[in-house]
């Protein structure tokens, strides 16, 4: 059977279901959709996109380094981004002070954090050739090769994860939004900081399995900013975020299955699309 | 959870817990701060229910002082007594204003969100009712929130987003947020800072009727005591490391105010009743941003 687009949505959504493969993408689609949009939705208030950039990159030295040294490479991936997260954390956390200096130290620290993180994973790809397939797989994802197994993995790793964003989640943004008035209200304002990137880095690590390193980060960037160019309501804009991530995960799996183009492309575009509108829309309300 | 008041049940009612009439005492305080000692064997009292102004030039310690009361800086020495208990104990019970600028123009959250968040912001969990029990609780939170809005006089910017507000208009939306727990010390770090005069007056106004009111007792910080004048029970000022504390007539005086800085100065009364000190050590245009009337 060959996959042709017809004008009739019902047959296509079939065409779409009848095979595993395309059946497993969509649900690993749909968690990675969800998780991306609630740990981005805090990672856009708190302005870290640069720390989550940082941390889809260590997907790659991960898992080029888990091949090297044999091991599963969703264990490189979990172990890269959360030592990475945990790193950026501690400096953040003792390089916080209230000046501006402060910051760009802080973005100085990641920025180091990402560029030896490429480079050992150059050097790990380069002793390590014959086994990966290269890097474009890492870089760019395997929508299409999910098997059963892993999407309960993700599934697993994707509960835990918003399950401790849900009990943090209000102190976590009262430390996000007023740092230190939730000081003084004794909430654990740098404890937060450190966790929140480490939950932030298992996110990534689960979803840039499946979307590769590069696209995770349009899916955790462009449904949050665009929930928050349209509302200001946390709920509502977590909600819209989640929903924004749905739709382009789902069209973009969609559009894909129809063309020969990679899913990424397709993703990326939507949500970008996505992100104009919001904006655009914004400027006319 | 412990800790947290019941709403709205403190209004007039007796002071919970520790000495009845104090709530605040300092005997013998020291404080460093990165190895610098900022304030020496402070020995203060603040008797509850009282507005007191806290004075002083620029790096004097004033808002060291106001951490140390909430326990966010150690007493390097001494002992400090807040609402009859420890600094960090009392925290619930105290409403805290930091010094800040102020929330920049791309800051995309509602006023009201924020105040709503000095009230149920430290709690862990979703913020979703389950139970009626806590969707009752919810209800009587947002009643909270909109009665403190209304109280500050916030109502008609309260859903725009706190970026887009003038610095009066943030001023009284973190009030709003620093009463909303019906806290038994009020600390406010330079609430008058980056407002204009009209402003100045009407924030020392509307913090002094609450006090009046709900009998909190009032730490403020500020730059400039002319504006309080009329509304503060005393004054505590610090410089050199020291602190005076009494009615502003009595403290703001020339010899008095010589003592402390250990230098020659001169208070001035102009003719409308404000209060002029000349010949601080500190420089007078040393900061740009606020506004000194002297």
């Amino acid at each position: 059977m060959t996959s042709t687009f017809s004008l009739n949505p019902i047959s296509d959504v079939n065409q779409l279901l009848t095979f595993q493969f395309m059946r497993s993408a969509l649900e690993a689609g749909t968690i990675v959709a969800v998780l991306a949009a609630v740990a981005g939705w805090y990672m856009v208030l708190r302005r870290q996109a640069f720390a989550g950039h940082t941390l889809s990159v260590m997907a790659f030295p991960g898992a080029t380094g888990a091949a090297l040294a044999g091991l599963p490479t969703a264990l490189g991936y979990y172990v890269a981004c959360s030592a990475a997260a945990v790193a950026m954390g501690r400096t953040a956390a003792t390089s916080r002070p209230r000046t501006a200096a402060g910051y760009s130290n802080e973005t100085a620290s990641i920025g180091t954090v990402q560029t030896v993180g490429l480079a050992a994973g150059f050097l790990f790809l380069s002793l390590n050739h014959a086994v990966l397939g290269g890097p474009e797989t890492l870089l760019f994802g395997t929508f299409l090769g999910i098997t059963g197994g892993e999407v309960i993995t993700l599934l697993v790793v994707a509960l835990a994860v918003l399950a401790l964003l849900g009990v943090i989640s209000r102190p976590l943004l009262f430390a996000s939004v007023d740092p230190e008035v939730a000081r003084a209200r004794g909430v654990p304002v740098t404890a937060l900081d450190v966790l929140f990137l480490l939950l932030l880095g298992l996110a990534i690590a689960a979803a840039s399995q499946i979307t590769g390193a590069l696209l995770v980060f349009a899916l955790l960037v462009a449904p949050p900013a665009a929930a928050q160019q349209l509302t200001m309501r946390p709920l509502l804009g977590l909600c819209l975020s989640v929903a924004f991530a749905l739709v382009v995960v789902w069209l973009g799996l969609g559009i894909a299955y129809f063309s020969i183009y990679p899913v990424g492309f397709y993703t990326t575009t939507v949500a970008t699309a996505l992100y104009v509108l919001a904006r655009l829309a914004r400027r006319l309300a | 959870m412990a800790g947290l008041p019941a709403l709205g049940d403190r209004a007039g009612a007796a002071p919970s817990h520790g000495p009845l009439s104090t709530a605040l005492k300092l005997s013998d305080a020291s404080i460093a701060l990165g190895g610098r000692r900022i304030l020496e064997r402070l020995a203060l009292e603040v008797g509850r229910g009282e507005f007191v102004a806290v004075l002083g030039p620029n790096g004097a310690g004033k808002s060291t002082l106001m951490r140390a009361i909430l326990g966010l800086v150690p007493l390097q020495a001494g002992e400090a007594m807040v609402l009859g208990t420890r600094p960090a104990q009392a925290r619930s019970a105290i409403g805290y204003l930091p010094q800040r600028r102020s929330f920049d123009q791309s800051v995309r959250v509602r006023g009201v969100d924020l105040v709503t968040l000095g009230l149920d912001g430290a709690r862990w969990g979703l913020p979703i009712g389950l139970s009626a029990s806590a969707r009752a609780r919810r209800r009587a939170e947002r009643t909270k929130v909109r009665e403190m809005i209304e109280l500050v006089g916030a109502g008609a910017y309260a859903q725009r987003p706190i970026g887009q507000l003038s610095g009066g208009e943030q001023q009284r939306l973190l009030i709003a947020q620093a009463l909303v727990r019906d806290p038994e010390l009020l600390i406010l770090d330079e609430p008058l800072d980056s407002l204009d005069l009209p402003n100045q007056a009407a924030v020392a106004g509307l913090i002094s009727r609450i006090c009046t009111s709900s009998g909190v007792t009032v730490l403020l910080v500020a730059h400039d005591v002319n504006p309080l004048l009329g509304y503060i029970d005393r004054v505590i000022y610090l410089a050199g490391g020291r602190a005076l504390s009494g009615p502003v007539d009595e403290v703001i005086t020339a010899t008095k105010l010589s003592r402390l800085y250990g230098a020659p100065i001169e208070v001035l009364r102009t003719a409308d009743g404000r209060l002029v000190v000349v010949g601080t050590p500190e420089a007078p245009h040393h900061h740009g941003d606020r506004h000194e009337h002297p």
